[in-house]
């Protein structure tokens, strides 16, 4: 089933140029090349536990997260390499979290599942569906009350909606007009259960908008309309109008995690999916545009595989935490 | 030195932190324009607006998890949650956010959170509103747990509490709040690293905290009239437990009796015994006893609610017997 779009896309304020083209294009890619990797090296044991990838969901972030200023902050999912990628959390680190090393964003006490990076206002990586909404709610709530005009991201997937922390959140949200843009990745399904199957009314933006939430949904599979709808929300929130909401109606290609049968869909649906990837559509669109050309898609491939193959070496060369620091970081210490 | 009460003794710190530091705030249930439910913070917002001084829907989990996320973003909250039996609504919030972010992030983020909430029985509020969880609590690393047991401890475990970098769990026994104690008005944070001695003694030690402080006093004072001299140990901080003063005074007195308001299975009071068991047994000359709630959730009609808990006869029997048995 195709997504629908938005009800109302009006003109927004991104010039599309070559360059910015491309580089999105770059982005998806990285997600993708740098997920296909991890699902490899999953397979050689060199990634361990949960690994939950994103592919297929490569626009969301791509173009979400290009609407946020260095100030903002990002609360994410468990799947979350994506959004981290994009937050600029170093390839190398990231790899080197799910490898468990210490060089890792999270010194190897997360794992795929809790990225996190102070320095880039990353704060996870929550495996609890719909945990990171509350938090997202208090850091808006301290940026409020201490004046700064900055946007808290929260994302999270359908499957949140059904948890009462999304209701509670939102209610909370709208209720102090804190400036915090839900977004909610809906890929159609809460792990194996279909939306149709967990959601009385399916439609998720209308629920924000019943909390008196700017509300709009856009097709996921597009990065420039997300892109575009994401800077529209950040705007309104930046302004300090309160919250805003956007649903990006995407779909997982991959399994759920990698201990995923995916007895739940069919391989037809799938495909149909694919026929909407995000990167074979935004390329395509470039290609009509005359800016991306065989070799263009080439050097780009090439930077993104030297981004990945780094990330790999990083993450070997990485040291484990010893094991007399097992217990380290449960308090903060304190001086004296 | 004043005469003042355990409520009013928490609203003069929150008042004096409210004060002094711009970054704290309250937020919970009925705590601006009610004045809180145990009215700890009654004429607070009109003092601090309605700002600092935050009514909150009843959406436990999403207020304290707010609390995470202000905390994090550089303020000092203290968050009221009603009782504890409400605080099962954010366990989500506390377990898996408060209480991981630090190690789970790999120390890049600290969590500054004050949560305050009642507990405890002795109100005729039934199985909802009356359980001593304080242990559920004590047995989550990254968070530490309070419970003052008087007056000057409501006042100066709060102070504490709010210089401490990670997430501090206070804990208040319902039926303290009307509690009368000497408070000095310009007493600063209260040591929350220590155990204190509340009645020294040579025959028995007595560990408590809380709510059953008060009757182990009593029942200190009634084994007293028979020559019997019992030490009483407030443990005053339930995570991390301080235990070398439970155990200078049991090397001391050689016997132990603890009293804790949770139920028996898998109580603090088996944590303590436990702890003495491995690190004090060969100065052990009895079994190590415990007085603690019996296993029913609370019944509402007072006498049975009263049998369900410690009490200080329960307290005085459960002395003597240690004094007899020997092994």
């Amino acid at each position: 089933m195709a997504p629908e779009t938005s009800t109302s896309v009006s003109a927004a304020p991104l010039s599309l140029d070559r360059g910015h083209g491309l580089e999105l294009l770059r982005q998806m890619l990285l997600i993708r090349r740098f997920e296909e990797k991890s699902a490899e090296l999953y397979t050689l044991g060199k990634i361990q536990g949960f690994l939950h990838l994103y592919i297929g969901e490569e626009a969301v972030a791509a173009g979400a997260i290009q609407a946020l200023t260095s100030d903002d902050a990002v609360v994410s999912t468990y799947r979350e390499h994506g959004h981290a990628l994009m937050r600029g959390v170093p390839a190398g680190a990231v790899m080197a979290e799910m490898y468990g090393k210490a060089n890792g964003c999270s010194r190897g006490r997360g794992g795929s599942m809790h990225l996190f990076d102070a320095s880039r206002r990353f704060y996870g990586g929550n495996a609890i569906v719909s945990g990171g909404l509350p938090l997202a709610v208090g850091l808006a709530l301290a940026d409020s009350l201490q004046n700064r005009k900055r946007v808290t991201a929260c994302l999270f997937g359908d499957g949140a909606v059904a948890e009462g922390e999304f209701h509670e959140s939102l209610n909370l949200a709208a209720l102090w007009r804190l400036p915090v843009l839900f977004l909610c990745e809906n890929n159609r399904y809460a792990m194996g259960t279909a939306i149709e199957r967990h959601q009385a009314r399916t439609d998720i933006q209308a629920k924000a908008a019943s909390y008196g939430i700017p509300a709009e949904a856009v097709d996921g599979m597009d990065v420039l309309e997300v892109e575009r709808a994401a800077r529209r929300a950040a705007d309104a929130v930046r302004s300090g109008d309160g919250p805003y909401f956007l649903e990006a109606r995407t779909y997982r290609f991959r399994a759920h995690s990698m201990y995923d049968a995916e007895l739940y869909r069919k391989k037809a649906e799938v495909e149909k999916w694919k026929e909407r990837d995000p990167i074979l559509l935004f390329g395509d669109r470039l290609r009509e545009l005359g800016w991306l050309s065989e070799d263009d898609l080439r050097k780009i491939e090439a930077a993104v595989a030297a981004i990945v193959a780094e990330a790999v070496a990083f993450a070997e060369a990485g040291a484990w935490e010893p094991l007399e620091d097992l217990t380290k970081d449960v308090y903060t210490p304190v001086a004296g | 030195m004043t005469t003042t009460t355990y409520r009013e003794a928490i609203r003069s710190a929150l008042r004096e932190a409210l004060r002094v530091d711009p970054r704290v705030f309250l937020m919970g249930e009925d705590v601006g324009r009610y004045g809180g439910a145990y009215a700890c913070s009654r004429g607070l917002i009109e003092e601090f607006g309605p700002e600092r001084v935050r009514d909150t829907p009843l959406s436990e989990s999403t207020f304290v998890g707010a609390g995470i996320g202000a905390a994090l973003g550089g303020l000092r909250p203290i968050v009221e949650i009603m009782t504890v039996n409400f605080s099962l609504l954010a366990l989500d919030q506390i377990v898996n956010n408060a209480a991981t972010l630090r190690h789970m992030s790999g120390g890049q983020f600290s969590v500054p959170l004050v949560v305050r909430m009642a507990t405890g029985a002795g109100r005729r509020l039934a199985a909802q509103h009356s359980h001593s969880l304080e242990v559920w609590y004590a047995h989550i690393p990254g968070i530490k747990v309070l419970a003052p047991a008087t007056v000057a401890d409501a006042r100066g475990m709060l102070l504490a509490a709010l210089r401490e970098p990670d997430p501090v769990f206070i804990f208040e026994h319902a039926m303290l709040y009307p509690l009368e104690g000497a408070l000095d008005d310009a007493a600063g944070p209260a040591d929350i690293v220590h155990a204190a001695v509340r009645r020294p003694g040579r025959d028995a030690t007595l560990v408590t905290y809380g709510g059953s402080l008060t009757k182990t006093l009593a029942a200190a004072e009634q084994l007293a009239t028979e020559g019997i001299e019992a030490e009483v140990i407030d443990l005053r901080t339930l995570r991390p437990l301080d235990m070398p003063t439970v155990l200078a005074s049991v090397t001391k007195t050689h016997r132990a009796v603890i009293v804790d308001e949770g139920w028996r299975t898998c109580s603090l009071a088996a944590e303590i015994s436990a702890q003495i068991m491995e690190r004090a047994f060969y100065d052990l000359d009895a079994p190590v006893a415990r007085v603690c709630s019996a296993e029913v959730p609370m019944p509402y009609a007072g006498h049975l609610e009263d049998a369900a808990l410690p009490q200080t006869d329960k307290i005085v029997r459960a002395v003597r017997e240690v004094l007899e048995s020997h092994v």
